[in-house]
């Protein structure tokens, strides 16, 4: 009956709470002038995951955090001075912390013991000189040499041993208990001869000794005459005078008139159970989706509702349309829920960096700004591998050594700099440093000799686009950090997968800003329904320049099936939607249709359509998982008529007609 | 009525396994997630029990105990301390503040209601 496991979901849960609030203290704090407020909260943080531990009996989590407790209740109370090195072994600890909730959690391969074990004799080490010399006291009373100075040993090993012998089952942990004090007592007292010599000299009285050993081993804890007393439970108070041994006590009343001297406080109520007034809660993540699901289908049936009722009784057509205000704000509240503060993301880049850039001798601060911009959920969790590719390569490639930054008149410092913001129903995340910029020469001739066609007369953009094609790489040297060329390409396509897109600012010697273009959410997106034949698609409005009918005259054919459309002096290719999906249009020539200008990763592309329908928030259903991936679209979406409407890729349809793109301009420059 | 016990503990994990253990023997609960959160639960509901850790942000566990035995209707109300310390010394500060008495951390749920109905039946 006392299975524990259904908590170890919280557990695990606020278990890593803890290391990511300790790991960013850690990474904040000044080691030469620590804040107390900042070391309260790391002691805790460690003494709370080792009483979870305890509790739920995850023996060596407990043993590792009892260590760091150890030693930062010694930091925290000025015993001991803070040091790199002591943040180092606490940042590894909280790394091996994970990596053992892990475990737990996916219930994998055990965390070596041997590295648990290592880790704790180097935490160990920090209080080495304290225990050994210091704080020594003897008592000469017996023949056993009691070292106070291993307090903190002492204490865990009282606080520790047994309750995690009573978790394993077993029911009298005392004898092993008090071997294992004796057997570090006599440890500590063999390793320090001179220490103990030296100790012996001050002994204290022994009737003036501090005790703090367990009260069941020692015999001080007489003077505290406890009345009722176990190894693990105690009572100040004769149990005979407590309220449930007395007569007629059922429940405590307000004795007395203090009470309403309380100003400002209520009658007590009665409590109901479970009484928490917590101001937030935790969720599962499937309710809040299945949630939002639900909000989507409303919002299809509200729309379905409008269009039937819109020619009739106006007294419905009002309520309808008040239905759906309601609905669009249900809508967005329920997709509020699911939105979380990129810090989410950002939180994790100072370790990355400070790990990175010790790695490589660089020097560089991490700039954070926008850290509250919200974010879906799902996005949050996808951008967080894109996001670090992208910050170890501007550490790697960007930002220079300080030698090479002094030589050009930089600080040796470099910087890297992570801001979010909204613009226009996006949400922007920019990675930009101060390094050295990419070099279009090298970019060009890289691409030569890989075999690309490539142009002189190509725009930045293009050229710095380049950088993203699979297997590209110019670094000189290839590091274990990034040079391989692996990565750029599949960081575009995660980010065009979340509807997003990337793009490259450069200068060379400057430096260098990556924006990433997301969605604010991957439910719902704001998009222009266009009409192709009979058929109704829906463009991704973040995509779209402009709309316009050319004039027959600005359309060009460059071969039997390309065409090129003029815009304001710009060739731009053009793609007719008809021939993507293979449709019959009602519009046969580009002038008596519409044509909408498309930009996606900085290539603008004309798409041919027979006319604009409207402007539409859509709910997104995915084509893949009720049907099958279709070449150029994103998804689906159900029209007010109940019809489906396919979502354009807009970046697959661009990508469709790079070739075109490059050689049409190379055309338009000859 | 069953009577009401109120759960200081700042480890969300730990408050709903007390939580669970002291519902499932019957009693009522109210949670409260440090000694400042604590004090004001009190003063809100008349509980019949307090069980509070020792190391928390905002007010630890000796601070709550000092400033309920302070209000009137708290002052005999049987207050427990939860605690990973069994130290002597942490145990005389807990008798003079005021606790009724401890126990130590961690402990079996079963042992938590043991130790609960010897106190307040």
């Amino acid at each position: 009956m006392d299975d524990l496991s259904e908590f170890h979901g919280v557990f695990f849960d606020e278990a890593t709470e803890h290391l990511d609030g300790m790991e960013s203290l850690l990474l904040s704090i000044d080691v030469n002038a620590p804040d107390k407020e900042q070391l309260n909260p790391i002691f805790r943080a460690a003494h709370s995951i080792k009483g979870g531990a305890a509790m739920f009996g995850f023996q060596d989590i407990a043993e590792l955090t009892h260590e760091m407790e150890t030693v930062f209740d010694r930091v925290r109370k000025g015993q001991m001075p803070l040091s790199k090195d002591l943040v180092d072994v606490f940042l590894i600890s909280g790394d091996l912390l994970r990596a053992m909730l892990g475990v737990r959690k996916d219930d994998g391969d055990e965390v070596p013991r041997e590295e648990v074990s290592a880790l704790c004799a180097r935490l160990r080490l920090f209080l080495e000189p304290e225990a050994t010399a210091s704080e020594i006291s003897v008592m000469v009373a017996g023949s056993a040499v009691k070292v106070s100075g291993g307090e903190a040993v002492q204490a865990a090993s009282a606080s520790t041993a047994p309750p995690l012998s009573l978790a394993r089952g077993k029911s009298d942990p005392e004898v092993p208990e008090a071997t294992v004090k004796r057997r570090k007592t006599k440890k500590s007292a063999e390793k320090s001869p001179p220490a103990v010599t030296a100790g012996i000299s001050t002994i204290a009285p022994v009737n003036q000794c501090k005790v703090n050993s367990n009260e069941a081993v020692t015999p001080a804890v007489t003077s505290l005459s406890p009345l009722a007393e176990k190894k693990d439970f105690g009572l100040f108070v004769d149990p005979a005078t407590l309220p449930a041994n007395l007569p007629g006590a059922t429940a405590m009343r307000p004795g007395g008139a203090k009470i309403d001297e309380l100003k400002g406080v209520a009658k007590p109520e009665a409590a109901t159970p479970s009484a928490t007034d917590a101001s937030s809660i935790r969720v599962s993540v499937q309710k809040v989706d299945q949630l939002i699901n639900l909000v989507g289908e409303l919002v299809i049936t509200q729309a379905i509702l409008a269009q039937a009722a819109s020619c009739a009784d106006p007294k419905l057509y009002q309520a309808l349309s008040q239905l759906e205000r309601n609905t669009r704000d249900l809508q967005e509240s329920a997709m509020s829920i699911r939105m979380l503060p990129i810090s989410f993301v950002f939180g994790r880049f100072p370790r990355v960096v400070r790990d990175l850039a010790d790695k490589l001798n660089k020097q560089v601060e991490l700039k954070t700004e926008g850290e509250g911009t919200e974010l879906d959920k799902g996005l949050i969790e996808r951008i967080v591998d894109p996001l670090t590719h992208l910050v170890r390569n501007s550490l790697d490639h960007g930002i220079e050594l300080p030698a090479v930054r002094q030589a050009a008149g930089k600080p040796a410092k470099g910087t890297i700099t992570l801001r979010a913001f909204h613009r226009g129903g996006n949400v922007m995340i920019e990675v930009s440093d101060d390094g050295a910029g990419l070099n279009r020469e090298r970019l060009l001739s890289r691409a030569r000799e890989r075999g690309a066609s490539v142009s002189d007369s190509m725009s930045d953009q293009e050229v710095f686009q380049l950088i993203f094609e699979a297997g590209f790489s110019t670094a000189e040297k290839i590091t274990d950090v990034s040079g391989r060329g692996v990565g750029m390409d599949v960081v575009r396509r995660n980010i065009r997968e979340m509807g997003g897109n990337v793009e490259i600012n450069s200068n060379l010697g400057a430096g260098t800003c990556i924006s990433i273009r997301l969605p604010l959410t991957l439910a719902i997106l704001d998009g222009m329904s266009v009409a192709v034949g009979k058929e109704v698609f829906i463009i991704p409005l973040t995509y779209i320049i402009e709309s316009l009918r050319p004039i027959a005259a600005d359309v060009k054919a460059v071969s039997a099936k390309e065409k090129v459309v003029r815009v304001r002096g710009e060739y731009l290719p053009l793609i007719a939607l008809h021939e993507v999906f293979n449709l019959r249009p009602e519009a046969r020539e580009v002038h008596e249709g519409m044509v909408v200008i498309l930009e996606s990763d900085g290539r603008k592309t004309a798409v041919f359509v027979d006319a604009l329908v409207g402007q539409h928030q859509v709910v997104i259903k995915s084509l893949e998982r009720n049907f099958r991936r279709v070449q150029s679209v994103s998804g689906a979406t159900i029209m007010g008529d109940g019809r489906v409407a396919l979502i354009l890729d807009v970046a697959e349809l661009v990508d469709g007609t790079a070739g075109t793109a490059a050689s049409t301009t190379r055309t338009t420059a000859k | 009525m069953a009577k009401t016990i109120l759960a200081v503990d700042d480890s969300a994990s730990i408050r709903k396994m007390v939580l669970f253990t002291l519902k499932r023997g019957g009693y009522d609960v109210v949670e409260a997630v440090d000694g400042q959160d604590g004090l004001e639960k009190a003063l809100k509901y008349q509980v019949n029990l307090v069980l509070t850790d020792q190391n928390m942000p905002r007010m630890d566990g000796l601070t709550l105990i000092h400033s309920l035995r302070e209000l009137a209707n708290y002052h005999a109300v049987p207050i427990l301390m939860l605690t990973t310390e069994s130290s002597d010394e942490m145990k005389s500060k807990g008798r003079a503040a005021g606790a009724t008495g401890w126990l130590v951390k961690p402990f079996d749920p079963s042992r938590l209601l043991d130790v609960v109905r010897k106190v307040i039946g």
